[in-house]
């Protein structure tokens, strides 16, 4: 046995910020780690390859994995296809299904606060003349059942909507959906890509079609996600990437063990320790919400309640989300500021909820993991505040709400 | 994003944050920006009985690189003249502050509050000397 010697919490290390940004990309676990790195040198073979033991041992190892994937959500193995991560299984769902069914119709229905993974590949089906009606969700970020309903239509083929939104963590009612579309023959995508190990999925009791999983927001590697492609009732799509016809001809090229193996072992670890993990992190959470809610002009974007324990996105009004992270460099968090982007728009995930965009301009995401500690809490609670005031005092919309000037009776020289 | 030595610095140490009186005859404000834009830029400029600019003053709501733009320009305007002021261009703000080209909207608001600043007092001058004109042709 190699022995692996890995630091713990990327925080321990003095000079590295405080890492509050689980939803961009997780470390890997280091007992995942330790389980790809044979089948990078010694067990290197392709499991493509039947006719000596290298490739059946590589094979034996993506079926191991395979089976570990599915255990996560009750799905079975046979429906799991390996991609190399949510942004190809969400390509491939979603033009792959609608390429399939389009002589039955073109009408695809999704969200505004999709992944753009989601989105721009509706737009490029509009390109290829299917139309997509895109639902605005509530103000809390949840998708009015009624209007999803009114959405669907005769020749609606395929509907999208996401799990635990990526921004602000809430919860989509996704069951709900799912009977809707079965009761009107439409397939229901998800992409659950945030929600592997921080939400139950049970695939056998719900009524999605096809489901995207990435492995590094659950502690795996980059590089590798998956597709489930349900089988009864059977689900058909068409191919985007042709080749060898692997994966049952539905993805080809030659698998990545290391990657799949990872990916394997990150689920089967999700799935044994997820009830206690995330009481543990619901508490850190909760404590970093209580450190900072008696502040004034503080916001929660999106259900409170209908979200996963490790998401808190907050808007400290009349200060700039940029400058915000910038005065908090020992955290490393993300904001919904148009600074941040290179777009120079702000968050369209808090704009589709209708929130103005000097709260959009205002917001931070704090998402913890399995490595957040009460002091990494406490540290960033008192950071905070601090700097908070410091940026308040700077702040000359601060000094004119304090006035009691309303902000929106302003005539603002906009440049 | 990776920025200068000298923003960083104008960032964590502002210069010259705080307020004039708005009403006071020799203080000149301006403000420029939007809060759905991201930035607002409040500048205060006090100028001395020779029309130099004996102090400036700045808040802002904005980016890193927007308060430092303006805490650099409170600097720069102290002892010019009016004239000398609004020769400041918003390229010699990006080039001592190195800001990154999607920050030059930055040192553009810095310009533009300083023309604010400038036309505010020059519009209270003018004001104070039609209305004590005015009080003469009464009297």
């Amino acid at each position: 046995m190699r022995v692996y010697v890995m630091q713990n919490s990327p925080a321990a290390n003095a000079r590295s910020p405080i890492y509050l940004d689980y939803s961009a990309t997780t470390p890997v676990d280091p007992r995942v780690a330790e389980k790809m790195i044979s089948y990078l040198t010694e067990h290197f073979g392709n499991p493509a390859s039947r006719s000596h033991e290298y490739g059946w041992k590589a094979e034996q190892a993506v079926e191991e994995a395979r089976e570990q994937v599915a255990a996560l959500v009750q799905a079975d193995s046979k429906e799991i296809i390996w991609t190399s991560g949510a942004t190809e299984s969400n390509n491939l769902a979603i033009k792959g299904a609608a390429h399939f069914h389009r002589a039955k119709g073109r009408h695809l229905i999704t969200v505004k606060t999709e992944h753009k993974s989601v989105l721009d590949t509706m737009r490029e089906l509009e390109r290829e003349e299917f139309e997509v009606t895109y639902l605005n969700p509530d103000p809390d970020g949840l998708i009015d059942p009624d209007m999803f309903a009114a959405a669907l239509r005769p020749d609606t083929v395929l509907a999208s909507a996401m799990l635990v939104n990526n921004e602000i963590g809430v919860i989509q009612d996704i069951a709900a959906l799912g009977a809707m579309c079965r009761a009107n023959g439409t397939l229901l995508h998800v992409d659950a890509a945030q929600a592997t190990g921080k939400c139950v999925i049970d695939l056998e009791k719900t009524p999605v079609d096809l489901m995207s999983f990435s492995a590094h927001k659950t502690y795996g590697p980059k590089g590798i996600g998956a597709l489930y492609v349900r089988r009864k009732p059977r689900v058909r799509i068409e191919a985007q990437i042709h080749g060898g016809g692997h994966e049952s001809g539905m993805r080809s090229g030659t698998l990545p063990t290391h990657q799949i193996v990872g990916m394997g072992e990150a689920f089967r670890i999700a799935r044994e320790e997820m009830t206690l993990e995330n009481a543990r992190i619901k508490r850190l959470r909760n404590r970093l919400l209580d450190g900072v809610r008696d502040l004034e002009e503080v916001y929660i974007n999106g259900s409170m309640e209908q979200r996963v324990a490790h998401n808190l996105n907050l808007s400290f009004n009349y200060i700039e989300g940029e400058s915000l992270m910038m005065a908090m460099k020992d955290l490393a968090v993300s904001s919904g500021s148009a600074c941040t982007s290179a777009s120079l728009e702000p968050s369209y995930v808090l704009r589709a909820l209708g929130r103005p965009d000097q709260l959009a301009h205002s917001s931070i995401r704090f998402t913890l993991g399995r490595y957040t500690t009460e002091q990494d809490i406490d540290y960033a609670v008192a950071l905070i505040r601090e700097k908070i005031q410091k940026l308040r005092d700077l702040s000359p919309l601060w000094d004119m709400y304090k006035a009691g000037i309303d902000l929106d009776s302003v005539q603002w020289a906009a440049h | 994003m990776a920025y200068s030595d000298k923003l960083i610095d104008h960032y964590e140490n502002p210069r010259n944050v705080g307020s004039f009186d708005a009403d006071d005859g020799n203080v000149g404000t301006g403000m420029i920006g939007a809060p759905a834009c991201g930035d607002v830029m409040r500048l205060q400029i006090k100028v001395d009985a020779e029309g130099r600019i004996e102090e400036a003053r700045f808040k802002t709501y904005g980016c890193g690189s927007a308060i430092a733009s303006s805490s650099l320009v409170t600097e720069w305007v102290k002892g010019k003249t009016l004239s000398e002021a609004l020769e400041i261009k918003n390229s010699a703000i990006a080039e001592e502050l190195a800001l990154p080209p999607v920050k030059i909207h930055c040192s553009v608001l810095a310009e533009g509050a300083i023309r604010a600043a400038v036309d505010n007092y020059l519009a209270k001058q003018k004001s104070a000397e039609e209305s004590s004109q005015a009080g003469k042709s009464a009297a």
